[in-house]
């Protein structure tokens, strides 16, 4: 691991609270839908948290992210709030879109998240599009574009690859190869080598650990400088793990893969885990503060779910609202 | 007044948008030195340059997705799908996100973006490069969707599709690009949501879109010898839909034939025909008839592609059945 830097300990300190906060907030909706409270249902993104913060904790709030059905660990990294996305995933008024989106559409414009999409792969066309805007418009933004493994399946993918590439666009493929698209193993469904796809469009493309948030963070600090100054396209395969079903309700996980392997992933592999004996071990912080951080978010998102759970719902009047822009 | 070519009123209404607006780019395949197949954006380039008119790869799922990002990231592009039938492609970018991000975010994110493409048969393309798909987006609640009937309406409607903050399909008659029309040197938009009465009449509503409307006024020459006076209009944009011109006509004549290019099953016919018997029922006369593309995949041969399209001939005679009380009964 990283070698610490004292001067980082706050950026340390705040990627370890995104991350728990990610943890915090989908057993919180988890719970939600085991309880039979939460309408519909949601993809868990536990597990894969030091994928979204390692990268979004190098972008500024103008930079733009795209996200995915497996969405909400992007959303909370990019600095979304806990009332308004709880509230979102209940489908209440003061959701982040007034409940109209719910999990698998949450966005959030202010802080540079234009939503999550439930079409596998098929925000790779708005994200390459932010990064074109960008390059057009001179702002600066970085877009970094989240995509999993299964949505190297998608053509779309590579259309729009090609074209950053062509034009050099600002942009970071991130594909976030949990190993499982829906109950099949990336292995069954991804031909050759996953790193080499974006490589033969002339993209520097990158491997990384993605349980480890320093080596993603360090990784997304270097490339997001270089797309800034025009470099981009970049793709990384982070390398990470779904620690829930498919969805809420995929129980029964046996027949595609072991408890063995999911044994070993929490427990070996964990990033907030292993991130917190790091924390402790360059002492950076002591296990009784860390403990109080944990106490705080646990804190902060059942009070975000007791909110969430009495606010209002839309008004019906609303339901033909939207549909086009004044 | 002077008049100039479909074509040449779109190449206007985008490089006068594109002048007025910064934040304006267009993309697709072969628009740059090349100006399109058809030539319609020839000049273009040399004016904005190809940062601004954009040659991209043979992608239209990619380059459609992208113009989708940036119109909800501060730009306006503008979409040239060089085939209407190369909707098909490009389905999911417009219907699954470019039609549903405004509402999806609850009003938080739109999209100000044009897909101009095009339609119609008889060019003895095949299958694969004269359909008419507009009713398939017309199906889909976010997107409008223009049908502009000469030089005069391409130019308004598209200046009015361009600063629209909605996505807009602009579905252009291949068949029409060289056919002039009056177009003023002033600038002019046209406001979507407003059909155009073409020809006033009495006796039989012509409700016709697109080239149809041509159909239409050829028609209703014919029928005027006759004696006949029949009303063509022109809806000019299907959605959003001008429903009240339309009715208030056909309330006036007890007569309604709607003529549109697309395949007769399930399209914009259909849709037209219900939304009078559903107004002006109890004015009607005579059962609306519908004239569409035959239900048939385009043919290449030239005898057999010439029965799919209505033409003035056949709608004449429809509109004589229709005066005369000749329709017949479960048909």
């Amino acid at each position: 691991m990283t070698i610490p830097n004292i001067s980082n300990s706050e950026t340390y300190l705040r990627m370890y609270r995104q991350m728990v906060r990610i943890r915090n907030f989908e057993d919180n909706a988890n719970k939600l839908y085991l309880t039979a409270k939460m309408p519909g249902l949601t993809h868990m993104y536990s597990g894969q948290e030091a994928v979204a913060v390692g990268l979004c904790e190098a972008l500024e709030k103008t930079d733009h992210i795209t996200s995915t059905h497996r969405g909400h660990g992007h959303c909370v990294a990019k600095g979304a709030d806990f009332q308004q996305m709880f509230c979102e995933l209940l489908g209440k008024e003061e959701g982040y879109c007034r409940g109209k989106g719910g999990s698998m559409h949450i966005a959030d414009q202010e802080n540079g998240n234009l939503g999550a999409n439930a079409i596998v792969g098929g925000s790779a066309g708005i994200a390459t599009g932010a990064a074109l805007s960008a390059k057009r418009l001179a702002t600066g933004a970085v877009t970094v574009c989240f995509f999993g493994d299964g949505a190297l399946g998608q053509g779309l993918l590579y259309e729009v690859m090609n074209m950053a590439a062509l034009w050099s666009l600002p942009i970071i493929y991130a594909c976030e190869n949990n190993l499982y698209g829906e109950y099949t193993h990336v292995s069954e469904m991804a031909a050759g080598q996953l790193k080499t796809r974006a490589s033969a469009f002339g993209i520097d493309s990158f491997e990384v650990d993605g349980q480890d948030v320093l080596a993603v963070n360090d990784l997304a600090q270097d490339l997001v400088v270089r797309a800034r100054r025009g470099e981009g396209p970049f793709f990384v395969v982070l390398n990470t793990y779904r620690y829930h079903g498919h969805h809420v309700g995929d129980i029964n996980r046996a027949y595609y893969r072991s408890k063995e392997e999911e044994d070993e992933w929490k427990t070996n592999r964990d990033p907030i885990k292993n991130f917190a004996h790091w924390l402790i071990d360059k002492k950076i912080i002591d296990q009784q503060d860390l403990t109080e951080i944990q106490k705080d978010i646990a804190a902060e998102a059942e009070a975000a779910v007791i909110y969430a759970l009495a606010a209002r719902y839309p008004s019906e009047r609303e339901v033909g609202d939207h549909v086009y822009k004044i | 007044m002077r008049e100039i070519t479909l074509s040449q009123a779109v190449n206007e209404a985008i490089a006068e948008e594109m002048r007025r607006d910064p934040t304006i780019f267009l993309l697709g395949e072969d628009v740059a030195e090349a100006g399109t197949p058809f030539k319609i954006l020839s000049g273009l380039v040399e004016e904005f340059g190809t940062e601004r008119i954009i040659d991209t790869p043979i992608s239209e799922p990619g380059f459609t997705g992208i113009a989708v990002g940036a119109a909800m990231t501060g730009s306006r592009p503008i979409v040239d799908l060089m085939f209407g039938d190369f909707l098909t492609l490009v389905m999911d970018q417009m219907v699954n996100q470019a039609a549903k991000i405004h509402y999806m975010s609850g009003g938080k994110l739109n999209v100000p973006m044009v897909l101009r493409t095009n339609m119609g048969a008889t060019r003895r393309s095949a299958a694969q490069h004269s359909q008419s798909l507009h009713a398939w987006v017309c199906h889909v609640p976010g997107l409008k969707v223009a049908m502009p009937s000469s030089a005069y309406e391409a130019k308004g409607l598209l200046k009015t599709a361009i600063r629209d903050n909605n996505p807009v399909i602009i579905f252009e008659d291949k068949l029409m690009y060289q056919d002039k029309a009056e177009v003023p040197e002033e600038e002019y938009l046209i406001p979507f949501g407003e059909a155009k009465i073409h020809r006033p009449g009495r006796d039989i509503t012509l409700i016709a879109t697109s080239s149809m409307v041509q159909v239409a006024q050829q028609a209703a020459e014919s029928l005027a010898q006759e004696g006949i006076e029949a009303e063509v209009i022109d809806p000019r944009t299907l959605v959003p839909l001008d429903e009240g011109t339309l009715i208030a006509s056909v309330k006036k004549t007890s007569r309604a034939i709607v003529v549109d290019e697309g395949h007769r099953n399930y399209g914009i016919t259909a849709e037209l025909a219900s939304r009078i018997t559903e107004k002006a029922f109890y004015y009607l006369d005579a059962p609306v008839q519908r004239l569409a593309a035959m239900d048939v995949p385009i043919p290449f041969s030239p005898p057999l592609e010439d029965l799919t399209v209505p033409t003035p001939d056949r709608l004449v005679v429809a509109a004589r059945a229709a005066l005369k009380g000749e329709l017949p009964h479960g048909a």
